[in-house]
């Protein structure tokens, strides 16, 4: 499996405050990742890393191969679409499309065009009149008419109304379906998610929480609910991800490979937003401000 | 890269075109007419309408103010404008690096600044030719081109200035990563480099001649007081040869040839000044003789009128040598802003 | 051609949506042998789902017997799932319809017809288990 991003203790920092730490992760080729985590947990970092827009300040990262924005053709393998999908509110559709064919040597202008067609685009119409969805679409345009080997969007659709959201969506995975292109996409909103992603990288506080393909996430993560327990007295092979309790009971969201054969665990499976929560939930307990009640 | 650049580029470039074409045509209409004046007549001063002299300081300002004007417009916004708007976030990430994106953006508009302002400068020069420096019979005078109110607006000056400016701006605009900061601060500093230059460091650019004159009636160009009541020391200052030198110190010297004030009883030669009331009345006692008297005596005592001078003909070297030390300046300004680009922007 | 649709609530996953889909629709002779599937590009298309999951569907349908693909063509239906195995149950039919008629004399509404069948289908289905 080619991975499309190798990412080894990757790290930025600013002047007072750490965006992004001890990050190592290999998100693979060929397939939709999606990045997710509630906001300031470094997503937009991260893609700014992979995409040459910020240099790291500690560890290392490979996209497709190479440096990021290291050369012209390092850039031409990358495709991006940043937060609020910026584009040139003065200049025309038509002249996007154009600064796409100026800028980028790999430019097909067959999709450019076709797809701005069948998105009803006024090509004279200025990006700066245009509705937020059609911009997101002008964006998509850009990104996906370049060619690349693989496409960063960042929150794509976090301001877009649902039918803008869905149509994006479709014509996302419609370039995906025809073009094989890697798409590696960031959203805080989980739901967006489930649908597109089949690889999931979790995000919390500035670390990687977890990652993997979604369908062996969902099938490795369960939800156990029975009598009060110390979380000491499980078995090895069971993480615990997060854990409440009352005074008779405790709910844990685990994860494991093997079989829970416990009889007093009541299991359940969890859904893609429960798993993430869990993580979020986790993560916060282990910060040391809330006073942890101790088991004895 | 060079399309993306003019597209953003042409309004700012229409505007600036548009006066300058326009200031063009007023300089090609009445320009004709003062060279042929200039030939038919030694005085042209005197030939001169009033709307010829205020042209002519037209052609002053718009030429001092047009680098400042360039370099506020189009070199501040060249990269702040991209990072206000999060727009180097799409420019960035298609198939082309920084280093030629700052690359093309400086440098066509460097080169168009310098083309507009060369041209205009061109236009002005060839318009002020026979005005510069030009004498009444009897009083009034145009500055020469020596002088730093008239050097910095002639021959190829101006083209550092707009160059030196538009990379100024297009440096701070990276660094301040705002239009209106980076505007700001360029105008100032433009300002104050336009100042300091002709102040400090142009004399020195070139070697200054000096000449060590006696004094008589006909070198003398003109008697001052210093402000510190009656009884205070006077001043001479004495011509030189050439009125269009640029004359940068004028100092009466003693016999061994230190700096000094003129002698005490000096201040007797002069004419005293008319009891008030007295009306235009002639000048009466002390005559041109007996100044002729006072300056054989100061001639006799050993006081000379020691100059330092850039001869009129010190005009082009001192061009040349101001223009390469701002384009030497620009260049290193560009390097700091690619650096600056490149690494600190990541 | 089918439409498929994709129910994001059901806790069934998506893949598994499709594949049941295109069983139904073979069952009640929606599609026929013969019929092509909707392309993969066409399906994410409305959908806005992961190719990979309607790839992984037809795979599965692939593996089943049901369906071949066709490389450049597409994807077309071997085998249906009526054989008229629906006709063929017509008696087990009727004795539906007449439990069904008792169910709503002895004064059912449709819910309990419903919960009715379900729990009892459940609990045969354990005990065969």
């Amino acid at each position: 499996m080619t991975a499309v991003v190798r990412a080894t203790g990757l790290g930025k920092r600013y002047r007072r405050r750490r965006a992004l730490s001890d990050c190592t992760l290999e998100i693979p080729a060929g397939h939709v990742t999606g990045l997710v985590g509630p906001n300031g947990a470094g997503k937009t970092t991260l893609l700014s890393l992979a995409v040459g827009l910020l240099a790291p300040t500690s560890g290392t990262i490979e996209v497709c191969g190479g440096r990021p924005a290291a050369d012209a053709e390092q850039l031409a393998k990358v495709g991006f679409v940043a937060q609020d999908t910026p584009t040139y509110p003065g200049l025309t559709v038509a002249e996007h499309l154009r600064l796409g064919a100026r800028l980028n040597p790999g430019w097909d202008d067959a999709v450019a065009s076709s797809r701005v067609r069948r998105l009803g685009l006024d090509p004279e119409q200025r990006a700066g009149r245009l509705s937020g969805g059609q911009r997101a679409q002008l964006a998509l345009t850009l990104g996906l008419a370049k060619r690349p080997e693989l496409l960063i969007l960042d929150e794509p659709v976090a301001s877009l109304d649902p039918l803008a959201r869905r149509e994006f969506l479709q014509v996302l995975m419609e370039a995906v379906a025809e073009h094989e292109v890697s798409v590696l996409l960031s959203s805080h909103v989980v739901s967006d998610l489930e649908r597109v992603c089949d690889h999931l990288v979790v995000l919390v506080d500035s670390k990687v929480r977890v990652e993997g393909d979604v369908e062996s996430l969902l099938e490795s993560h369960l939800r156990l609910t029975g009598p009060r327990r110390d979380l000491a007295t499980l078995p090895a092979d069971q993480h615990v991800v997060s854990a409440s309790h009352t005074d008779r009971q405790s709910t844990l969201v685990v994860r494991t490979d093997a079989p829970v054969l416990d009889p007093s665990w009541t299991v359940g499976r969890l859904g893609l937003e429960d798993l993430v929560l869990a993580y979020m939930e986790g993560t916060r307990a282990e910060a040391p401000s809330p006073v942890m009640e101790v088991l004895g | 890269m060079i399309w993306l650049t003019w597209r953003q580029f042409r309004l700012q470039a229409a505007a600036v075109a548009a006066v300058a074409v326009a200031f063009a045509l007023v300089l090609a209409a009445t320009g004709r007419r003062l060279a042929d004046l200039a030939t038919t007549y030694r005085d042209v001063f005197d030939h001169l309408t009033a709307n010829d002299r205020h042209l002519f300081y037209a052609g002053i300002v718009v030429i001092a103010v047009a680098p400042v004007i360039i370099g506020v417009f189009w070199g501040a916004p060249l990269v702040a404008r991209e990072l206000e708007a999060g727009t180097h976030r799409l420019a960035w990430t298609q198939s082309v690096t920084r280093t030629r994106w700052l690359a093309t953006k400086l440098g066509v508009t460097t080169l168009a600044a310098a083309a507009a302002v060369g041209l205009l400068t061109l236009a002005v020069t060839w318009w002020s030719q026979p005005l510069d420096g030009a004498l009444s019979s009897t009083h009034g005078s145009l500055p020469s081109r020596l002088t730093p109110v008239s050097f910095a607006m002639r021959g190829i000056v101006p083209v550092g200035y707009a160059v030196f400016a538009v990379v100024l701006g297009a440096t701070l605009g990276a660094v301040f990563r705002r239009s209106l900061p980076a505007m700001a601060v360029t105008l100032a500093v433009v300002t104050f480099v336009q100042i300091a230059v002709p102040t400090w460091i142009r004399p020195h650019l070139v070697s200054t001649a000096e000449q060590t004159v006696t004094f008589s009636r006909e070198k003398l160009d003109g008697i001052s007081i210093s402000d510190n009541g009656p009884g205070s020391p006077l001043k001479l200052t004495v011509r030189t040869g050439n009125p269009g030198n640029w004359v940068l110190s004028n100092q009466t010297v003693d016999a061994s040839g230190r700096a000094v004030n003129l002698p005490s009883w000096f201040a007797s030669c002069l004419p005293p000044p008319p009891p008030p009331g007295s009306g235009n009345g002639p000048v009466k006692a002390q005559g041109p003789d007996t100044m002729d008297a006072c300056f054989t005596r100061l001639n006799a005592e050993g006081y000379r009128q020691h100059l330092v001078y850039q001869p009129a003909n010190h005009f082009w070297p001192l061009q040349w040598a101001e223009l390469a030390l701002y384009l030497v300046v620009s260049a290193l300004l560009a390097g700091c802003c690619f650096w600056w680009v490149r690494r600190r922007l990541s | 051609m089918i439409e498929f649709s994709l129910d994001g609530r059901s806790g069934v996953s998506p893949y598994l949506q499709v594949v049941q889909q295109v069983r139904q629709a073979l069952r009640l002779g929606l599609l026929r042998t013969g019929d092509q599937l909707p392309t993969v590009k066409d399906v994410v298309a409305r959908l806005a789902i992961n190719p990979n999951t309607v790839l992984k569907a037809y795979r599965e349908l692939e593996r089943d017997g049901l369906v071949a693909a066709r490389p450049g063509v597409g994807t077309f239906v071997i085998r249906t799932l009526t054989d008229g195995s629906l006709a063929a149950h017509e008696p087990l039919r009727k004795e539906l319809r007449r439990w069904l008629a008792k169910a709503r004399l002895a004064g059912l509404d449709e819910e309990s017809i419903d919960a009715l069948f379900t729990s009892t289908f459940r609990d045969a289905q354990q005990e065969i288990a």
